[in-house]
């Protein structure tokens, strides 16, 4: 299959479609979509972490001027108890619903209680200010380990733990607890020369993407709703609404807008519901906007979690066995990422005997999210840092030792599924062999750092319609979301089929009602899955136009080749058109040429990414500078190289930030006191230096072109890299994220 | 967001006038990268804006080597970085205005509003303290003056009496052998407010081996701004040395009173007090050694 060959298109770094009217401030955002009769919703949120909700009395808000409807959750049709298949995932129908608005309890500060409509944002804002809420405040519960305890305070009364498929008698805390295992870990542990344990904690964090959540909703005269917003994935957004609604998917048509990022939380949906509700009562288009202190407290970051990783090697360096604890914080409703965490954790090794245990459990803090290889990068944080403790303690190069239990084609992870070919070992090898790697690293209070990440990447549905031009140009029209450049990357794929320019292809993301179903774009998916669409709606265009040239020629189909563009005569006869002239040409040889391909491909190809980091500490404030950053990744086949450079840079640069300052600071009530971009710490450009990415390529069998995703992997390594980097730099093992400056000078005696 | 009225006023009398009229209900705006903020986000109830920017004195920007700084309350953060003999004179000072806010924020922001403002964090004040810097009020009564040191009373809050506006500040001009040094201590490079800031001026002999006099400041380790006063007055006659350095620190330390909020903790506070007062008074004295 996927060898590799040279291409004309793929490979190369064309100017991205959509780029002119991003940079030109043309591109419409959520936020800019504008309506004759427009009214403005506001969302009124919960002031404490756990309540009862006794009493809510609307008429004050609905008696204040400008005010044309408030809804509660009491607008929503009643929720059944029951698991809805939402395309991403199994959800239960009643905390999907009782998220969006509350019923019974508020599960977090920030959920959701009632929303307004009136007709200026200031007054809907006001009239929020008029609801009266009464609340019985109930004790929250704010730590994964607390929430396990038996005697901490209980989220949902119903709510019983399922332990491998069986559900308990006593309502708890925990919702899941699942168990892969492979081998024999106890005897995998007697053999081994040196064993070592690690207890580790990681912070609540966001996405922090920079466009807040939007939704504009309107119901037609004849029950048509349409909902205009920002979202990774507008067929989920039309699923959601429609099991939120009780409305069916026939009657809604979403349109996405253009994106400011998601990174995974642009999937869930929070505001686009209640638009729609409170466009049905007031029979006005609702636009509903989320300022940052709303998005931080009212959707889904990713998890804190707590992690024990135990691995043993013998004294040459082979891990013999591998057991994980993985205890999530799912939020306020279960579905917190332990699965993919167990999936990835020791993913990058080859190890026999394995053992990890994952508890998804509730805390009074929000849903949790995904986020970019949503369960991983908190995984790793552990296992990463337990594999540098056992090379340094037996005293073998970091990168040599993951080489030597490298990950190969036919291993199987611990939760089953055996690799294909895979690119551990080639990420590890380039890595090794980088100037980075092998520069003097010598300085005092200056370190380096290694680590290694997997990701297993998801195929799912996508649908890709061509229509082909008389000018020998083609219109692509597509469902995914473009958050980092796959208009380009799924265009170049079909302009590759054809032979014709990228700059020849106009891609299009469009509504719902206008292109096959499409899932999410999540799980690095959107150029290996949608491109693939592409690929096969292209051969779908190129045999089509091939039928025409044979036409053109009285000839049969067969006796029509197709290459480099052109397409010629091959039983004789001396025949030649390129594919653009044949495009003036379909008129009179039957009319218009429309292609089209939908996938959900099974092939999607694991991600491996190993980073490599200098870092220098301040001793006297704890302060941690990355000097020098390295991110070397398999990219399967890199269709368009700087948006493979750009998803690398910028999975590493969010992984920084979590591993140095990052994360929700809570009080004792449960209320996040950094709820803003000033006081939650995302790295800027002057925190970093230029992230150097390194790209590998072994063709995934997968994928037409051998491409792998690549959004999500390099997120898993810059936690535990920084923190190897930091210990070699000081002596100071950190063991709980973020490593900010104060927990460094607790960690260093200094205070 | 509630509705507010607007009025651009002419007049140090017309503000005045205005600010008294209204009371806790008026507010002053002059960068308004503070108040337009806190109204926005509800943490202000305010019911008028007074606009002082057209009154020409808030606007004064007047540099004299004898008589030092006339510095209008609504002088933009970029003017003072403009001026060489501003740079050269009040080092310390514009260690502060360069590192408030980006480029954008510096061109509305100002010393006058960060002073008003009143935050215990404010970046500003830690170098007005330690240049002596004097706060000249007006009011219904006239007008009065008040070492900078004693202008914040609490978070937020100022010694401004009903119907009282700052007008400018003044800094006297420098001795020779002086300099100051401001720095603060954020966990990012940018974007961030100071978990800890610490401003030192020192006055050397003329070997500039022995420190005639210093002053310290601190921000963020109590309600408001502090003067380090027995830290400073630990400095005078000793010659320049690690331990008169880390005397002094270890005095600042003693009056730090920090909390622990989202921004760092009361120990990091107090730990890292105790490291930017030796910075910030290693990198006066440097800048003295420096100068020709």
């Amino acid at each position: 299959m996927a060898e590799k060959k040279e291409y004309k298109v793929i490979g190369t770094r064309p100017i991205r479609h959509d780029g002119v009217d991003k940079v030109t401030g043309r591109a419409l955002y959520g936020a800019d979509f504008q309506m004759t009769g427009l009214l403005h919703g506001r969302v009124l949120r919960s002031p404490h972490a756990h309540a009862r909700i006794i009493s809510i009395d609307t008429s004050r808000a609905e008696a204040y001027p400008g005010v044309k409807g408030v809804v509660t959750a009491q607008d929503l049709p009643e929720a059944e108890d029951r698991v809805a298949d939402l395309g991403e995932g199994a959800v239960n129908l009643k905390y999907l619903c009782d998220n969006i608005l509350a019923s019974d309890k508020v599960l977090y500060k920030g959920h959701a209680v009632a929303a307004v409509a009136a007709t200026s944002p200031h007054i809907a804002e006001e009239a929020c200010t008029l609801i009266d809420v009464e609340y019985e405040v109930l004790p929250p519960v704010l730590e994964v380990r607390q929430a396990m305890e038996a005697d901490a305070p209980l989220l949902h009364e119903s709510l019983k733990t399922t332990s491998m498929g069986e559900a308990a008698d006593e309502p708890s805390n925990v919702a899941s607890h699942i168990q892969h295992k492979l081998g024999d870990p106890e005897k995998g542990f007697a053999e081994a020369d040196i064993v070592v344990e690690r207890d580790f904690v990681t912070g609540t964090v966001h996405q922090g993407y920079i466009e807040p959540h939007n939704a504009t909703a309107h119901f037609n005269q004849d029950g048509q709703l349409t909902i205009w917003c920002s979202t990774q994935g507008a067929f989920t957004v039309r699923e959601q609404v429609a099991e939120i609604l009780q409305y069916p998917i026939s009657k809604i048509k979403v349109v996405p807008m253009e994106i400011g990022g998601g990174f995974g939380g642009k999937i869930s949906v929070y505001i686009k519901p209640v638009a729609a509700l409170l466009a049905k009562k007031t029979g006005k288009p609702v636009k509903v906007l989320m300022n940052r202190a709303d998005v931080f407290e009212g959707t889904g970051p990713t998890p804190a979690s707590y992690v024990r990783v135990k691995m043993g090697a013998t004294k040459d360096g082979k891990i013999t066995a591998a057991e994980a604890y993985l205890a999530f914080e799912a939020g306020a409703y279960p579905g917190a990422p332990v699965g993919p965490g167990a999936m990835c954790i020791f993913a990058p090794y080859s190890i026999e005997n394995v053992v990890i245990d994952g508890y998804d459990v509730v805390v009074n803090k929000p849903k949790t999210a995904p986020y970019r290889a949503p369960g991983a990068p908190n995984a790793a944080f552990g296992s990463e840092s337990v594999v540098d403790e056992i090379a340094e303690k037996l005293d073998i190069d970091p990168l040599e030792i993951r080489l030597l239990n490298g990950a190969k084609e036919g291993d199987r992870r611990a939760d089953g599924p055996i690799h294909p070919r895979i690119g551990c070992i080639e990420t590890l090898e380039t890595a090794k062999a980088h100037p980075h790697y092998t520069a003097p690293n010598g300085k005092k209070h200056h370190g380096r750092g290694v680590a290694s990440g997997y990701w297993f990447n998801i195929g799912l549905e996508s649908s890709v319609t061509i229509n082909v031009n008389s000018d020998g140009t083609i219109n692509l029209i597509e469902g995914s979301t473009d958050i980092g450049g796959t208009r380009s990357s799924i265009a170049m794929q079909a302009a590759e089929v054809l032979g014709i320019p990228a700059e020849s292809v106009n891609p299009s993301v469009v509504d719902t009602n206008s292109v096959g179903y499409t899932a999410v774009t999540g799980g690095s998916r959107t150029t290996y899955a949608t491109g693939y669409a592409a690929y096969e709606a292209a051969q779908d265009v190129k045999r089509k136009m091939s039928a025409r040239a044979a036409k053109l020629w009285e000839v049969d189909e067969d006796n029509v080749q197709f290459a480099d563009g052109e397409f010629s005569c091959i039983n004789g006869k001396e025949e030649q058109i390129s594919f653009r002239d044949l495009c003036a040409r379909l008129g009179e040889t039957g009319g218009p040429v429309v292609g089209s391909g939908t996938v959900n491909p099974g092939g999607a190809g694991g991600a491996y990414a190993t980073h490599v980091v200098d870092v220098a500490v301040d001793e006297e404030t704890g302060k941690v500078e990355i000097l020098r950053y390295t991110a070397v990744q398999d990219a399967g086949k890199a269709i368009h190289p700087s948006y493979v450079e750009g998803q690398i840079q910028g999975g590493a640069v969010q992984g920084i930030g979590w591993a140095l300052n990052e994360e929700y600071i809570y009080d004792d009530e449960g209320t996040m006191t950094n709820a803003s971009f000033l006081d939650y710490r995302m790295p800027t450009c002057l925190d970093l230096p230029m992230i150097d990415a390194v790209i590998v390529e072994v063709p995934n069998p997968g994928h037409p072109y051998g491409v792998r995703g690549v959004g999500e992997v390099p997120i898993v390594p810059p936690m535990a890299a920084i923190a190897n980097a930091i210990y070699d730099a000081i002596g100071v093992r950190m063991t709980e994220l973020p490593m900010s400056p104060d927990r460094l000078l607790k960690a260093m005696g200094k205070i | 967001m509630q509705d507010f009225s607007y009025v651009s006023a002419k007049t140090v009398p017309e503000a005045v006038a205005l600010l008294d009229e209204n009371g806790e209900k008026a507010r002053i705006l002059a960068g308004g990268t503070d108040l337009i903020v806190n109204i926005r986000e509800g943490r202000r109830d305010v019911g008028l804006v007074v606009d002082v920017k057209s009154i020409p004195e808030v606007n004064v920007l007047n540099y004299d080597a004898n008589t030092g700084l006339t510095l209008g309350a609504a002088v933009e953060c970029y003017k003072t970085y403009a001026v060489d003999a501003i740079c050269d004179a009040y080092p310390g000072l514009i260690d502060a205005t360069k590192i408030i806010g980006g480029t954008a924020i510096q061109g509305r922001a100002g010393v006058g509003g960060n002073l008003c403002n009143a935050s215990p964090a404010a970046d500003c004040i830690p170098p007005l303290i330690v240049l002596n810097a004097t706060c000249v009020i007006a009011g219904p009564n006239g007008e009065r003056e008040l070492p900078v040191e004693q202008f914040c009373t609490a978070p937020g809050q100022t010694a401004l009496e009903k119907g009282e506006m700052l007008v400018s500040l003044k800094i006297p001009a420098p001795a020779s052998n002086s300099s100051s040094f401001y720095l603060r201590f954020i966990p990012r490079n940018e974007m961030d407010i100071a978990v800890v800031g610490a401003g030192a001026s020192v006055t050397l002999d003329a070997a500039k081996q022995t420190i005639v006099s210093a002053r310290i400041a601190l921000a963020a380790v109590a309600p408001t701004p502090l003067f380090a006063e027995d830290a400073s007055a630990s400095l005078a006659g000793r010659e320049v040395s690690d331990a008169a350095i880390d005397d002094a620190a270890r005095a600042a330390q003693a009056i730090a009173r920090p909390i622990s909020d989202m921004r760092g903790t009361a120990e990091q506070r107090t730990h890292l007090v105790g490291v930017l007062t030796r910075r910030a008074l290693n990198g006066a004295i440097q800048r003295v050694r420096d100068a020709a």
